[in-house]
């Protein structure tokens, strides 16, 4: 009942359709009985009207192999951003002043955790695979966000990312929840949620030391000193710069510009920093009445394009604990994997006892 | 024409490290069913099961889960959407506003 569909080979194995195979990677070459230029053709239309519309993509639906490479490329990076993300805020874990604020941090990098499982299972309904992914980040060929190659100098800190940081993520993320492609935007809807908790408790966090001693108040401003800027590069290059903006945002994936966003993210934060009690690193930070906005100082893109490139504090010992922490977790894969199927076995052969009665 | 197309849901049918993938079905709560939340994989049924609760119940989102092998579950094919659901759009008799009802009956 099911006739052939675009990108699907006629002796596709049970477990495939397009765009869910598994070696139908991104960069696969186009496998289809079809040619990729007469599919376009016939299905390009629907894939345009749906967009246009408002609608969503679904994992089986036609699309554009280039929409699919840049979806599988955004949300790849997404992934990799939340599971390296872990590391800075964990360094802290067993050092956290208090029952209270441990408990929150251990929440908080699992939920890290979580998000990026969300984000991996999105990418794979485009053909990605986990492992390819995963292989693809060790082996630096896909990036991470560069934000997570600073360092976590002091406890203030985990409040400095939790306020500015995660601040800037949700900032980027809340448009990304109406994605035209109905998987990534159903995760960020997830990620959202849960990333509001992560920005008040940065927020208290940096509250409670402001308030504190003076040295408390110190470390806090500090820590916001050293965060402020890389948050603000976190919305990437300039529009003017930015490569795959504008493709991106007729597609619906992106709904807003960098810099647009970035401005939105300056706005907030504020009134939000003079209720801290603490002043952002910007002596040229001044409200523009005309406009109703405030005006920021310019952004260093050579440090950003420096970190990015591999020369930031932290490059290295982020990519080579994650790394390490996949390889001594194989054994414990491989075991989970050797239980089940010699369990499976046991099941099998009980039932072929059963049935031999 | 290839027989069913049994597809993995939406998660595809990639394996990682031999883990094969499952579909995620949280009940919110009693009196609801049970929803489509994700995929994760895990080697077996039990550990899928343990792993869907770390992963999609960290905030008490439920209180039933299932877990489902992607490879499992067979799936209409988004293309034949209009010929496949086609023969429900000229039914509107189905419809209770097909009807003409007399101004003043109630109840009906």
């Amino acid at each position: 009942m099911t006739t052939v569909l675009p990108g699907t080979p006629s002796d596709t194995p049970a477990g495939a359709g397009p765009g869910t195979g598994a070696d139908a990677g991104p960069d696969a070459a186009p496998r289809a009985p079809m040619d990729a230029e007469a599919a376009a053709r016939a299905y390009g239309p629907a894939f345009d009207a749906a967009v246009a519309a408002d609608e969503r993509i679904e994992p089986r639906d036609w699309m554009p192999d280039a929409y699919r490479a840049t979806l599988v490329r955004q949300i790849a990076q997404h992934a990799h951003s939340e599971i390296i993300g872990m590391q800075p805020e964990a360094n802290w874990i067993t050092r956290a002043p208090s029952l209270r604020r441990k408990a929150i941090l251990m929440a908080k990098v699992q939920d890290e955790a979580g998000h990026g499982l969300y984000l991996y299972s999105a990418a794979e309904t485009l053909g990605a695979s986990r492992d390819d992914l995963l292989d693809k980040l060790h082996s630096g060929r896909q990036r991470y966000s560069s934000i997570f190659n600073y360092p976590t100098l002091t406890w203030a800190d985990v409040g400095a990312i939790g306020w500015l940081v995660d601040g800037a993520a949700i900032t980027n993320q809340v448009p990304l929840c109406r994605c035209s492609y109905g998987p990534y935007a159903r995760a960020m809807v997830r990620v959202c949620k849960e990333e509001s908790f992560h920005q008040r408790q940065g927020y208290e966090l940096l509250l409670e030391l402001s308030r504190g001693t003076e040295a408390q108040h110190a470390m806090a401003q500090d820590a916001v000193d050293r965060w402020w800027w890389p948050s603000l590069m976190m919305f990437g290059p300039p529009d003017d710069e930015s490569a795959h903006s504008a493709q991106s945002m007729e597609w619906k994936i992106k709904r807003h510009s960098n810099d647009e966003l970035r401005q939105r993210f300056v706005d907030i934060c504020v009134p939000q920093a003079e209720a801290l009690g603490l002043t952002l690193p910007d002596p040229d930070l001044k409200w523009n009445e005309e406009q109703g906005r405030w005006d920021f100082g310019a952004i260093d893109w050579d440090e950003f394009k420096a970190v990015l490139k591999g020369d930031g504090p932290c490059n290295e010992q982020r990519l080579t604990q994650r790394r390490t922490a996949h390889e001594e977790g194989a054994w414990v894969r491989e075991a989970a994997a050797a239980h089940a199927a010699r369990k499976q076995a046991r099941t099998a052969t009980e039932r072929e006892g059963a049935m031999a009665r | 024409m290839n027989g069913t197309d049994s597809t993995g849901g939406e998660g595809g049918a990639t394996r990682t490290g031999g883990w094969p993938l499952w579909e995620v079905f949280v009940r919110s709560r009693r009196g609801l069913s049970h929803t489509h939340a994700g995929s994760l994989h895990a080697p077996d049924a039990e550990m899928a099961l343990r792993n869907a609760r770390d992963l999609y119940t960290r905030r008490s989102e439920g209180v039933s889960l299932w877990v489902v092998p992607s490879a499992a579950i067979t799936a209409s094919s988004p293309d034949e959407k209009d010929p496949f659901f086609e023969p429900a759009a000229d039914k509107p008799y189905r419809h209770p506003t097909f009807y003409e009802v007399p101004e003043g009956v109630r109840n009906l």
